[in-house]
């Protein structure tokens, strides 16, 4: 086997984006991500790419927009205020069809809120992440290895369907460390696009890169294209994983850092006789509504752990749609539930 | 067009005034008697008489430029309210080469965008700026702008903008002279011939600027807005000469 680097999950982002070819990074300090940053600083100048401290989270996705409007494999990373105030930008980036990387380690809010962990910007970047017609894909990774994994395909994948690719983290997972094995650098040359613009045009016609479609029919098309790339990113990005019982009584859903914790969790179940099966979604948008819906076919119920007051738990609602009950627990505010307490609750359903 | 040139020729006529070769031969669509058609023409012909339409981009703002891309044969992008230094920076960082230059109105740079305007600035962005100052919000129909006169009635200011409720006009010019990333600096009106050729000497120089590396520039231009001004475009030039260049001196304030 080869050589593994121990580092934590905001350094395999800022490696992981690296080795996907990401030159071009454009942020904001902000806790618990600040080393992301931090590590492009010093990374990128070495690989010949540029890092920029932007004066403002505002400032910081439009300077994306503008690298991304090149065809620059280009990222920007924060943390939950932070990408509140991204919101026009990446809208913008929706309707004028840009790729980019955004990271948000997410943190407890709302408001300032505090530095801990938490999963409380699920709709934030599914259901948000602007105004108007359009979704953020999202990853949410569950262990450092896989930070880096997502974060390196997440420009590539960003390029495929010309759209903005979100990751969520966490307080855990940007400062957590673990081993990770690091792949072979993707092309970090700017693609070959028949729509970016800059470079010497020896008279190609004019690229222009915008959002306004003044003709509510263009307009139209427009969002008609958005959800065709989606459709398509449901069939060929939706990921998930799943690990536990072969013949459940309960399933339980979790994502990211609560999955981590329910694994334990189930274990604990385990030895203590309780039947359970733990699917993590990896993408959460597209979501894996259809490994969901198989099981909530063969199960007694479904509990879903987050670190929220309930957002994800809405989307297995959505895919069970009745078919057996959906139990819920949740901390919030940076609580964070222990295999224990997850255990615990198996154990009364 | 040919036909017109043939016609010309026929008659013995010399064609002395033509589109730019840079702009698109389209009808723009801002009001009769506008100025910022001329900031339009200037900054294409400079475009085309420095050589570089083949590297130039145009980033739009949002206000009555937000259309500027359609009239320009140039390649660019459409930025959000406020936000164009932001993609002109990220631009020029991935493309040193181009010649990356913003047009913004003053409610787009002086209002909700001055925190990009003064940062690109204090970094010292290799980009230039063609800033349009008629005082007013234009494209959402007249409201008051931080560049509005004190006393000019406006939507939002209807009783005339009082300096005990809102302050005072903003001079762009005066926040940035003092930064050492400004390379050059001008404000310019456009509401006579000697000052439109006056504005251009400028525009020029600051798109040399960039093409030289030497950092951030910026023309503000004087402007009409006759439609919210609510003025026939004579008195709107009257009314630039008579209290806004008053106001908002001219003259070229850093040159390096
Ligand atoms: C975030 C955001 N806020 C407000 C607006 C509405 N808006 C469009 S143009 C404009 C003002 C433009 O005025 P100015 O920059 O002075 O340019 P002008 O139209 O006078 O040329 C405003 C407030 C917007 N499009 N986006
Ligand atoms: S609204 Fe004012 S600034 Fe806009 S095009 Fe009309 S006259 Fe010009």
């Amino acid at each position: 086997m080869s050589e593994r680097t121990l580092m934590d999950g905001n350094r395999a982002t800022a490696e992981g984006a690296i080795a996907g070819g990401c030159r071009y990074f454009f942020g904001y300090p902000i806790t618990p991500q600040s080393h992301i940053p931090e590590r492009m600083s010093l990374r990128l100048p070495e690989v010949g790419g540029v890092y920029l401290q932007a004066e403002s989270e505002v400032a910081a996705i439009n300077m994306c927009y503008g690298a991304a409007a090149c065809g620059a494999k280009v990222m920007t990373t924060s943390s939950s205020p932070g990408i509140s105030l991204m919101q026009e930008g990446i809208s913008y980036m929706y309707g004028a069809e840009l790729p980019c990387v955004i990271v948000n380690m997410v943190r407890g809010g709302p408001g300032l809120g505090n530095i801990a962990a938490a999963q409380s910007d699920y709709w934030l970047s599914t259901r948000g992440g602007g105004h108007g017609d359009g979704q953020m894909i999202t990853f949410a990774p569950w262990s450092i290895q896989e930070v880096y994994d997502l974060t390196y395909e997440s420009f590539d994948i960003a390029l495929k369907y010309r759209a903005p690719v979100s990751l969520l983290g966490d307080a855990i997972l940007a400062q957590m460390m673990e081993p990770v094995q690091e792949r072979k650098p993707l092309d970090a040359a700017l693609s070959q696009t028949d729509w970016g613009i800059g470079g010497e045009r020896h008279g190609r016609e004019k690229n222009v890169i915008t959002s306004i479609y003044i003709q509510p029919r263009a307009l139209e098309e427009l969002n008609h294209r958005l959800y065709a790339r989606y459709a398509q990113a449901a069939r060929e990005e939706t990921r998930w994983a799943e690990l536990g019982a072969e013949d459940p009584e309960i399933l339980v859903c979790a994502y990211g850092i609560a999955a981590r914790i329910c694994q334990t969790g189930l274990e604990l179940a385990a030895a203590a006789g309780v039947k359970a099966r733990l699917l993590r979604p990896i993408s959460l948008f597209p979501f894996p509504t259809a490994p969901i819906r198989e099981w909530s076919e063969k199960v007694r119920k479904i509990l879903v752990v987050e670190l929220s007051m309930g957002q994800f738990v809405e989307d297995v609602r959505l895919a069970v749609e009745g078919r057996c009950p959906v139990e819920f627990s949740g901390h919030t505010g940076g609580v964070v539930h222990t295999p224990e307490e997850v255990a615990g609750v198996l154990g009364n359903l | 067009m040919i036909d017109t040139l043939e016609t010309m020729d026929d008659a013995g006529l010399e064609l002395v005034y033509t589109v730019p070769a840079c702009m698109e031969p389209v009808p723009m669509r801002l009001c009769p008697g506008c100025t910022h058609p001329i900031a339009h023409r200037l900054c294409a012909e400079i475009v085309d008489e420095l050589g570089i339409a083949d590297r130039a981009v145009l980033i739009s703002s949002v206000g009555c430029s937000v259309f500027a891309n359609e009239f320009f044969r140039l390649d660019g992008a459409q930025a959000a309210h406020g936000r164009a230094p932001a993609v002109a920076t990220g631009v020029k960082r991935v493309h040193p080469e181009n010649i990356v230059f913003t047009y913004q109105g003053d409610g787009d740079l002086a209002s909700i965008g001055l925190a990009e305007t003064i940062h690109a600035a204090a970094r010292g962005e290799d980009i230039t700026i063609a800033f349009i100052n008629n005082g007013i919000y234009g494209m959402t129909r007249g409201q008051m702008a931080p560049t509005t006169l004190l006393g000019h009635k406006t939507t939002t200011s209807p009783y005339g903008r009082s300096a005990e409720d809102t302050g005072y006009p903003l001079d762009v010019c005066a926040l940035l002279q003092t930064l050492p990333g400004v390379a050059f600096l001008a404000r310019e009106s456009l509401h006579a011939p000697k000052y439109v050729r006056r504005a251009k000497r400028s525009l020029k120089k600051a798109f040399q600027c960039q093409i030289e590396g030497k950092g951030f520039s910026l023309v503000e231009m004087l402007s009409t807005c006759p439609s919210c001004w609510h003025m026939e475009p004579l008195e709107a030039f009257e009314r630039i000469e008579k209290e806004v260049i008053p106001q908002y001196p001219l003259g070229v304030f850093v040159e390096k």
